[in-house]
């Protein structure tokens, strides 16, 4: 099993707040690795440090190494725009870009970066909707406002788009838990099917989904990684008796 | 039962009252609006459009140099106005909270608080008095320091209600910061930014203080922008007060021009706000 994504020492403030402590974490490629833990402990905050969302925020720091196959990707030399090809992005509330036809948000990231090949444009529009399971939902209906779909059917547009772009990982925060179950169930789906191509990273407050979609499972707490280790055993036969009480439901 | 008449007593009362406050706030408009049109309707005709003003004393002419002059003048005062509004806006609102943004907000404030005379003065120093005469280009000036402040406040108004997930789902795909920033940021508020646009068009297209000693004012056409230049309110103002009965005429025809072109562009104003909650 190869380590796609290694981190090292990982620490994050805003301002004063220490939101993520020392965190040092291996995930591995072609699989699918869930953070859990209670609001607020940080698993946003981790997330969003491995494709460099936090450079937009002033107030963020970050310190200690992620590696991304062999780049460090907080080195000086380190391009956060070629990064984020690199490291898509699922967002909680499917944010498809409004003013836009479901097809140019599928080829919105060559589109908004001016690098769009026309020839190429349907192509990549029916592939990354295929693979999303949307063609057949969407394929009549390309040219309508992206806003006009479900929760869910948006939600799916936006794993299109971030897989357009041909990522290697694909970063998930809560992807459904602004959704019908229907929908999540789809989405939980895809996840799986995703996987034999991509390194999955979801954050989830759903313990029941942690254990459906996920390979390996982190758990945090107060900023810091209590646990970590493989889904079934994390469920199962957890190590710390901070893990064990959170997954059954003990606090949190 | 007593109570509810009292209750509906002061309700009478009270629209009694607004009725009446709306009275008059509408009154003096509708009356300024019916004196201009009374005044100045038989001034319009073709020639007015077309002719200089005749020279005192002559009947006829129009105010055609003061119209182009003052389209000249917006254009130009746009050209510094708005970009300037809209790039200050821009860095307010990405580097909300540094220390450059609460000087440039702060001088935004105090930039729409100054006199319009007062910038006219500024004007004057700046570019009158070092390049020897007064100019199309030192009236533009002027204009465009009053744009400044007014499209930098809608501008970031606007952005502000930009919803960061849009910025932030751009970004992840990769999209440069700046190119963000152009077309997810400025694009979403883009029909409310065109609002601003259009009422600080509105606003500098009516000044006259601003121009008295910068445009100056032209009797004739002016070839080049370093030289004085007519502009509409200019004229009216210089026409009113002249001892000619005919530049009267001329000067409420201006005025009429002056306030339907005003209504016109605040009317396209709204309309491009109509469904901004939609975006
Ligand atoms: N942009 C931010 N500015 C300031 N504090 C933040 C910011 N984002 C997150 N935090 C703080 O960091 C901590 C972790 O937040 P987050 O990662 O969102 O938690 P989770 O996703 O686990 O609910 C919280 O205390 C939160 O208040
Ligand atoms: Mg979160």
């Amino acid at each position: 099993m190869t380590t796609k994504i290694k981190i090292e020492d990982l620490n994050v403030y805003f301002r004063e707040t220490h939101a993520v402590k020392n965190v040092s974490l291996d995930i591995p490629q072609n699989r699918v690795t869930a953070i859990i833990g209670p609001s607020g402990c940080g698993k946003s905050t981790i997330l969003r440090s491995i494709n460099r969302m936090h450079d937009m925020i002033p107030t963020a720091r970050v310190t200690g190494r992620i590696i991304l196959d062999s780049t460090d990707i907080y080195d000086r030399t380190s391009s956060p725009v070629l990064i984020r090809r690199r490291v898509g992005m699922v967002f909680q509330k499917p944010n498809p870009f409004p003013a836009m036809t479901i097809y140019d948000n599928v080829i919105a990231g060559y589109k908004l970066s001016g690098r769009l090949n026309r020839a190429d444009a349907d192509e990549i529009v029916e592939s990354s909707l295929k693979r999303v399971a949307l063609w057949d939902e969407v394929k009549d209906r390309l040219r309508r406002n992206a806003m006009d779909l479900s929760g869910g059917q948006q939600q799916r547009l936006c794993i299109a788009r971030t897989i357009a772009v041909k990522p290697d990982v694909i970063l998930m925060d809560e992807p459904a838990s602004a959704l019908d179950p229907l929908s999540t169930l789809k989405i939980e789906e895809l996840i799986e099917e995703l996987k034999d191509k991509y390194t999955i990273v979801i954050v989830t407050h759903n313990m029941q989904q942690a254990a459906r979609v996920s390979d390996n499972t982190a758990f945090f707490y107060l900023g810091e990684l209590v646990e970590a280790g493989g889904t079934r055993k994390i469920f199962t036969n957890p190590e710390k008796k901070q893990t064990e009480d959170y997954i059954t439901g003990r606090f949190g | 039962m007593n109570g509810m008449r009292v209750r509906s007593l002061k309700n009478a009362g009270m629209m009694l009252l607004m009725g009446l406050a709306t009275f008059i706030v509408l009154t003096p408009l509708i009356m300024i609006f019916f004196h201009i049109v009374k005044m100045g309707a038989g001034s319009i005709n073709l020639d007015f459009f077309i002719q200089i003003p005749s020279p005192p004393g002559e009947s006829g002419g129009g105010m055609a140099n003061g119209m182009v002059g003052s389209v000249i003048l917006i254009l130009m005062a746009s050209v510094i106005g708005i970009p300037t509004g809209i790039f200050g806006a821009l860095y307010l609102s990405e580097y909300e909270g540094n220390r450059l943004a609460s000087v440039i907000r702060f001088c935004a404030d105090v930039l729409s608080g100054v006199p319009s005379i007062i910038t006219g003065l500024v004007a004057y120093t700046l570019i009158v008095v070092p390049m020897h005469g007064f100019s199309a280009i030192a009236g533009a000036v002027a204009l465009g320091l009053i744009m400044i402040p007014i499209v930098l406040r809608t501008t970031e108004e606007q952005l502000k209600m930009v919803p960061g997930t849009l910025r932030e789902a751009s970004l992840a795909l990769g999209v440069p910061f700046w190119r963000t920033t152009l077309q997810v940021t400025l694009r979403s508020g883009l029909k409310g930014i065109i609002t601003g646009i259009l009422l600080s068009i509105a606003r500098v297209a009516g000044e006259t203080a601003p121009l008295l000693f910068t445009s100056l004012g032209n009797h004739f056409w002016s070839k080049k922008i370093t030289e004085p230049m007519a502009a509409l309110p200019l004229q009216i103002f210089n026409f009113a007060i002249a001892p000619y009965e005919d530049w009267h005429r001329l000067a409420w025809g201006g005025a009429l021009v002056l306030v339907v072109v005003m209504f016109g562009v605040s009317l396209t104003a709204r309309w491009f706000n109509r469904d901004r909650s939609i975006g």
